[in-house]
């Protein structure tokens, strides 16, 4: 399970559908299953059928989640036009251990969908989201 | 030698022939295709993970690539 506080969680939304119809990424940290920090990234492909963080960027968040005492505890992304499952190349790309792939569809524009994913060794297994308010 | 790894202070042998990446495949780390290295605070280009020596006091960052698509 991963908790996520409801700002975070809606922040997600809201970067999605600002980036519509790119798709847009993030780097969910905490501490044990709670997020407490989101760091929008730059999606380098700027496409809406894929993305690609930037490296530097990457290193960034990593350092500053370090020095704040947390962890990287998720990878997110949006499906701007599909639902809320990892595609193919998600699952192949998903290279980053003990994290969770929380994917934001907005399929349905009108009823944002986000699910959370453990992924490794090309399996995958739907993970439960609690919302904290 | 001393060299940080991901923030943390470690202790490996000294060995003149290792490079970045016999370092990673030392630490098993999978999948060397897809990963980046940052070395002393900057980003190495991949064809040098094999040629770059590991020296005393080296700071060495790595992650995965991440990205996806539909």
């Amino acid at each position: 399970m991963i908790e996520i506080p409801k700002t975070i969680h809606d922040d997600m939304i809201t970067h999605a559908q600002e980036g519509f119809p790119l798709e847009v990424c993030g780097i969910l940290g905490g501490a044990g299953d709670t997020v407490s920090v989101n760091y929008r990234m730059t999606n380098t492909d700027a496409s809406n059928e894929h993305f690609m963080m930037d490296p530097k960027e990457q290193f960034a968040v990593v350092k500053e989640l370090r020095a704040k005492g947390l962890s990287m505890l998720a990878i997110y992304h949006s499906h701007p036009e599909t639902p809320a499952r990892p595609s193919e190349e998600d699952i192949k790309l998903a290279l980053t251990p003990d994290v969770s792939y929380v994917i934001v569809s907005l399929a349905d524009a009108a009823v944002p969908v986000i699910k959370s994913f453990k992924i490794g060794s090309g399996n995958v297994e739907v993970e439960p989201i609690e919302i904290i308010i | 030698m001393n060299i940080s790894i991901n923030g943390k202070e470690t202790i490996i042998s000294e060995n003149s022939d290792r490079t970045v990446d016999s370092l990673l495949e030392e630490l098993d780390v999978s999948q060397r295709l897809y990963v980046t290295v940052e070395l002393n605070g900057e980003i190495l280009e991949r064809p040098a993970y094999e040629t770059t020596p590991v020296k005393e006091g080296d700071v060495i960052e790595f992650l995965y690539f991440m990205g996806g698509g539909r």
